[in-house]
């Protein structure tokens, strides 16, 4: 039975039920629809699930999709222990970010809507990790990219939401560009876009090298590159990563699902499952790991200072994506899909969480002017602080286990790897920090907004914090199917059993370490997270006085002015993108060659043509004597020219 | 064969303007559900070309041949294959949809105006099935005419200037094509019949200097830069179905020239002058693309998309191999209906406002619902979203020209990055944001509207989702001319 092949297409029917008859006639019951069909392929895909632990891959053709010549490629889908995983994370929470949506969108115009670009995402991301070649990646990939686009402008009155979704359609462009080109030179180099085939050949093509520009390549250097490119735009690394802050214009269960558990994770997925690929490039691994540890500390700097407190977890979710590439990088891909996993659910939560507050306050952002909440929504508060604390790396939730393996792999990895390992552990801190300067400041000491403010403050329904709750059992206990065997003999468990599970994909790590280095990075990578926590309410007390006295002083508050104008790089691709393109496309092009030259030379020919008739009818007179005498003199010449050649 | 459907098609609409012609000027409603019924009808006898197509044969089908003027070994000589087949059907289909969009818009003249409808459809049809060089001479001039009538009469402000300078332009092109039939004529034996100057071998020389006579009118028509700049100024000028004709089918005629006549004909020579052409179709999918990003009326922006896109199309067909030449005329249907289609939604609105301005319009989402959601369609088609047909298209080409090219391939590539950066711009700022005050109470699309364009929103995603019930009409046909070119 393909009863799996419903897991994708019973939402793309919610989609389609919604978009022709929620205007009309659904309307405010369009969740009718749209949350049974994404339940119901939660549980084939749990189902589906099962049967990959108990040792069935499936991998099967559905149709022939295009077919041109020699290039062959079909609609598919490949089911292995990676896909398994993706299946978990992705039914998972787009089934919760459905239910809480209920309530979140409640009373919103655009209601039907809403769900049905809901239920198309759910659908292009299922055919994005179902997927058993490039090609459906990649439709997958731009899929989702429509429905980001969609849903981060769903508010498209307002300028800087439809900018925003316009941003974010344009910069991943840039990531698709080199995306497209790596999948059609996979094709022209393995004849096929098929995963089994080319991950199963590609050693043979090891070491060749292809001319390009007149430079010698590595072949699958190149390949391995130009597909990370769009993992960079997808997963918002730098230098791409500004459309992820401003894609916080989207309704917040948007930003949770799409903006951080899922869609933006498919670049990690993406690197993860062509592990054959990059495994032999040594260049290819080192630009991601680097990729990945820089971006990681990066965004993590700029989170500190930010008030926006949706835009400090989307700065959270780059680094944390930075984390991923890292493991990635040093070739621990089950690290990397680790950490995807755990961070599916607390930062899912954590979106969630601050959608709730929002839901409180009437859709404030800014982290000052809430306070002392914790009193007013106690689930909110605690789910968040169980998010925090996963995310903090605390020991026995759920981040712990992904980040620590990382920093551990990582710290493996030769020299570079030791400095790689700092600045994972340095951007540890600084995540307990940020994450706990939202704890402090929006949840505890005085409330600072207004009376009729305060008076309005409640917990949301329970429709929303029902999966606040079940997201905050993942965030704690997600982790437990991945805890190290260094932990795992002490308490008695069979340990790594994730890693274990996942091995028939993406290998084992190459490098072996010794308990006593596990145990070193374990302690400080602790000691940086509690350090971090601490900081935080020691920093933001009361009403934050020790922080404002530190922004005193002016190397500090020229710091802080760089971070919070994260570091200029919107400002400066609109210096060396947007500007220049305009200024081509408006004079060089336009008015220089389209209208000052070929539009004056097409006007122009006809023109002199004109102005010789008009001396040419001069010599129209109309005069039969006139004419009399040019018939003649022609006759004359002519006689004479003949005379004179014989 | 049953009987001649190619010449039915051709005639059902000349049959058709003859009963307009009978009828008076008044009977406006007849006159319109005349043209109407002609042009459903026309679609419908054009169906067995879908239906009984041999794919699996390479040659023409639906042949018809007679004598005509004996005397200079002229034939009417008629026939498909696997490349020019889609075309026909195409021009069928866009016939009924020009009539409806039309039907309010159009005031002045209707009578006339649907005549001229009718024998455009007509001579385009006859173009693409005609099999003797004469006769395709007279269908790609025949079509000439009532279009320079339908721009310079039915046309806005500057319609005069803008359909002397189409005629102009194509009719300079046109002129050298004439010159190349001719001698092509007294080199090939005495014959226009285009199989047979097919099979003959022209010296090298003969070829060069041909290929350039005949790009002359193609690359006009197509249009290639630099010779593009009569386009934006008919589209822009050119009623609703005006513009439909000419992005969904007489720019079309270009490209398929070269692929009917230029690449069989002079194989050598286009093999020598292909990275010309690839240089050239470069040059017009980025300079049309980036051009787009700064133009403030509607229909400009579409048409000098339409350079852009075109520039893939002859992209593909100059990689001069499978993937690239099937890419390029799957993406010549794929423009046909979704330029087609966007020019068919800025009538919708302008037949509301009466205005081109992009600034004219902010927050048409609010108002017009269902017509921000088809315009939001095939502006996805456009900017290539897998899954709709624009995609398969592009995806084609730039595998083929990567093939013959990695610069090429990789230059074509930057379009797919620009093209979003125009179109999603333009949806921005007509659809998005707070409504202007200039739209208020405009009423959102009507059930004539809804079926003008419905067919095309199937036709998009069939070809996305299932491209090869059109690619597989090509396959035998296209295998056949890259092996002539090897």
């Amino acid at each position: 039975m393909r009863y799996y092949a419903l897991i994708p297409f019973l939402p793309l029917l919610g989609f389609l039920i919604n978009i022709i008859f929620g205007r009309g006639l659904l309307k405010h019951r369009a969740h009718w629809i749209s949350v049974p069909v994404v339940g119901l392929s939660m549980v084939l895909g749990l189902m589906t699930v099962r049967e990959v632990i108990s040792g069935n891959v499936i991998n099967e053709d559905l149709y022939s999709w295009v077919i041109s010549g020699d290039f062959k490629v079909s609609v598919g889908f490949l089911i292995d222990q990676l896909t398994a995983v993706m299946l978990v994370v992705v039914t998972v929470v787009s089934f919760l970010v459905h239910v809480y949506s209920i309530g979140y969108m409640h009373g919103d115009p655009g209601f039907y809507r809403f769900f049905a670009y809901l239920n198309l995402f759910t659908f292009s991301m299922l055919m994005l990790i179902m997927s058993n070649n490039f090609l459906q990646l990649y439709f997958g990939w731009e899929a989702v990219g429509l429905c980001s686009y969609l849903l981060i402008g769903y508010w498209y009155q307002k300028k800087s939401a439809s900018d925003a979704g316009k941003k974010a359609f344009i910069v991943n462009r840039f990531g698709d560009f080199g995306f497209g080109l790596g999948v059609i030179l996979i094709f022209l180099t393995f004849g096929t876009l098929h995963y089994a085939p080319v991950f199963g050949s590609v050693s043979s093509i090891a070491g060749k090298t292809v001319v390009l520009f007149g430079y010698e390549i590595d072949l699958i250097t190149l390949i391995a590159l130009l597909l990370f490119c769009g993992a960079i735009g997808k997963s918002a690394q730098i230098p791409l990563h500004v459309w992820l802050p401003d894609a916080m214009e989207g309704p917040t269960p948007v930003s949770a699902l799409i903006h951080a558990a899922t869609m933006v994770t498919a670049g990690v997925f993406m690197v993860a499952r062509c592990n054959p690929i990059f495994n032999l490039s040594e260049i290819a691994l080192t630009v991601v790991a680097v990729t990945g540890a820089v971006t990681a500390l990066f965004a993590a700097t700029i989170g500190l200072v930010q008030n926006d407190i949706k835009r400090i977890i989307a700065y959270s979710t780059i680094s944390q994506l930075g984390y991923m590439f890292l493991a990635c990088g040093v070739g621990a891909y089950g690290a990397g899909i680790f950490h995807l996993y755990t961070h599916a659910f607390f930062k899912a939560l954590l979106f969630l969480g601050a959608g709730s507050v929002m839901h409180a306050m009437a859709g404030e952002l800014d982290i000052w002017k809430m306070g002392g909440l914790k009193n007013k929504m106690r689930i909110t508060y605690v789910t968040m602080l169980l998010a925090s604390l996963s995310i903090s790396g605390i020991p026995g939730f759920a981040g712990f286990f992904s980040k620590d393996e990382i920093l551990y792999q990582t710290y493996l990895k030769g020299d570079l790897g030791k400095v790689l390992w700092l600045m994972g552990t340095v951007t540890a801190l600084l995540t307990a920090f940020y994450s706990f300067r939202i704890i402090s400041v929006a949840f505890h000491g005085r409330f600072r907004g207004s009376h009729p403010e305060e008076h309005h403050l409640h917990e949301s329904p329970p429709v929303m914090t029902i999966p606040l709750v079940l997201l905050a059992i993942g965030a704690v206990a997600a982790g437990w199917v991945g805890i190290p065997p260094l932990i795992g003999e002490a308490i008695g468990l069979h340990g790594a059993w994730f890693y274990e599970f996942l091995s028939p994909v993406v290998g084992h790590p190459s490098e072996e370490g010794s308990h006593s280095v596990e145990l070193m990075v374990m302690t400080l990578s602790i000691i940086a997270g509690i350090a971090g926590i601490i900081l935080a309410f020691y920093l933001y007390r009361g009403d934050a006085e020790r922080a404002k006295a530190l922004l005193k002083r002016p190397f500090l508050k020229k710091i802080h002015t760089v971070l919070w104008n994260k570091y200029y790089v919107d400002e400066f691709y609109h210096l060396i993108v947007v500007r220049p393109a305009l200024w081509t496309a408006r004079t060089v092009i336009e008015a220089v060659t389209d209208i000052g030259i070929i539009e004056a030379i097409v006007n122009g020919v006809p023109k002199t043509i004109g102005r010789f008739s008009e001396r040419l009818r001069a010599i129209q007179t109309g005069l039969v004597n006139h004419y009399a005498i040019f018939m003649v003199g022609a006759m004359f010449f002519i006689l004479a020219f003949i005379l004179m050649v014989k | 064969m049953a009987y001649p459907v190619l010449s039915t098609v051709i005639f059902l609409p000349v049959v058709g303007a003859l009963i307009l012609l009978l009828m008076g000027r008044r009977q406006e409603l007849a006159i319109k559900w005349f043209s109407l019924i002609f042009t459903v009808l026309t679609f419908v006898v054009s169906l067995p070309l879908f239906l009984n197509f041999d794919k699996t044969r390479s040659d023409m089908q639906f042949v018809e041949v007679f004598e005509w003027i004996p005397a200079w070994n002229i034939k009417y000589y008629l026939g498909v294959d696997g490349i020019s087949v889609l075309f026909v059907l195409l021009s069928a289909l866009l016939g009924p949809l020009c009539v409806l969009i039309s039907w309010h818009s159009i005031k002045d003249k209707i009578k006339e105006f649907y005549i001229a409808l009718l024998l455009i459809e007509a001579a385009m049809i006859g173009v693409f099935s005609a099999l003797d060089f004469f006769l395709f001479y007279v269908f790609w001039e025949a079509m000439l005419i009532p279009m320079y009538l339908i721009i310079g009469v039915w046309g806005g402000p500057r319609r005069i200037y803008s359909a002397i300078k189409f005629f102009l332009y194509t009719l300079a092109g046109s002129v050298l094509m004439l010159v190349g039939i001719i001698v092509l004529y007294f080199n090939g034996g005495h014959t226009f019949d285009i199989l047979s100057l097919m099979s003959q071998k022209f010296p090298y020389k003969l070829q060069l200097i041909l290929f350039w006579a005949f790009f002359a009118a193609f690359a006009v028509k197509v249009p290639m830069w630099p010779v593009h700049t009569w386009l934006p100024d008919a589209h822009t000028e050119a009623p609703t179905a005006g513009s439909v004709i000419l992005a969904g089918i007489l720019i079309k005629m270009g490209a398929y020239g070269f692929l009917r006549f230029s690449l069989p004909l002079f194989p050598d020579a286009t093999k020598a002058m292909a990275p010309v052409m690839l240089t050239l179709s470069i040059i017009a999918i980025i300079y049309g693309g980036l051009i787009c990003l700064v133009q403030s009326d509607l229909k400009r922006l579409i048409a000098y998309s339409s350079v852009s896109h075109m520039g893939f199309v002859t992209l593909g067909i100059f990689a001069l191999n499978q993937q690239g030449l099937e890419g390029g005329i799957l993406q010549m249907i794929n423009h046909g209906i979704v330029t087609g289609a966007l020019f068919l939604l800025v009538g919708v609105i302008y037949d509301r406002s009466h205005s081109r301005e992009i600034s004219h319009y902010g927050g048409v989402a609010t108002v017009l619902p269902v017509y921000a959601g088809f315009f939001m369609v095939f502006t996805l088609a456009s900017i290539g979203l897998p899954g709709l047909n624009g995609f398969i298209g592009e995806f084609l080409i730039i595998l083929g020209g990567f093939k013959a090219s990695r610069l090429a391939g990789a230059l074509a590539a930057t379009g797919i990055i620009i093209g979003a950066a125009y179109m999603l711009w333009l949806y921005q700022r007509v659809f998005f944001e707070e409504v202007n005050p200039h739209i208020k109470g405009y009423k959102d699309m009507d059930l004539r509207e809804i079926i003008t364009l419905a067919p095309l929103v199937v036709l998009v995603v069939w070809i996305g989702v299932y491209p090869n019930t059109f690619l597989s009409f090509m396959h035998e046909s296209v295998k056949q001319l890259v092996i002539k070119l090897q």
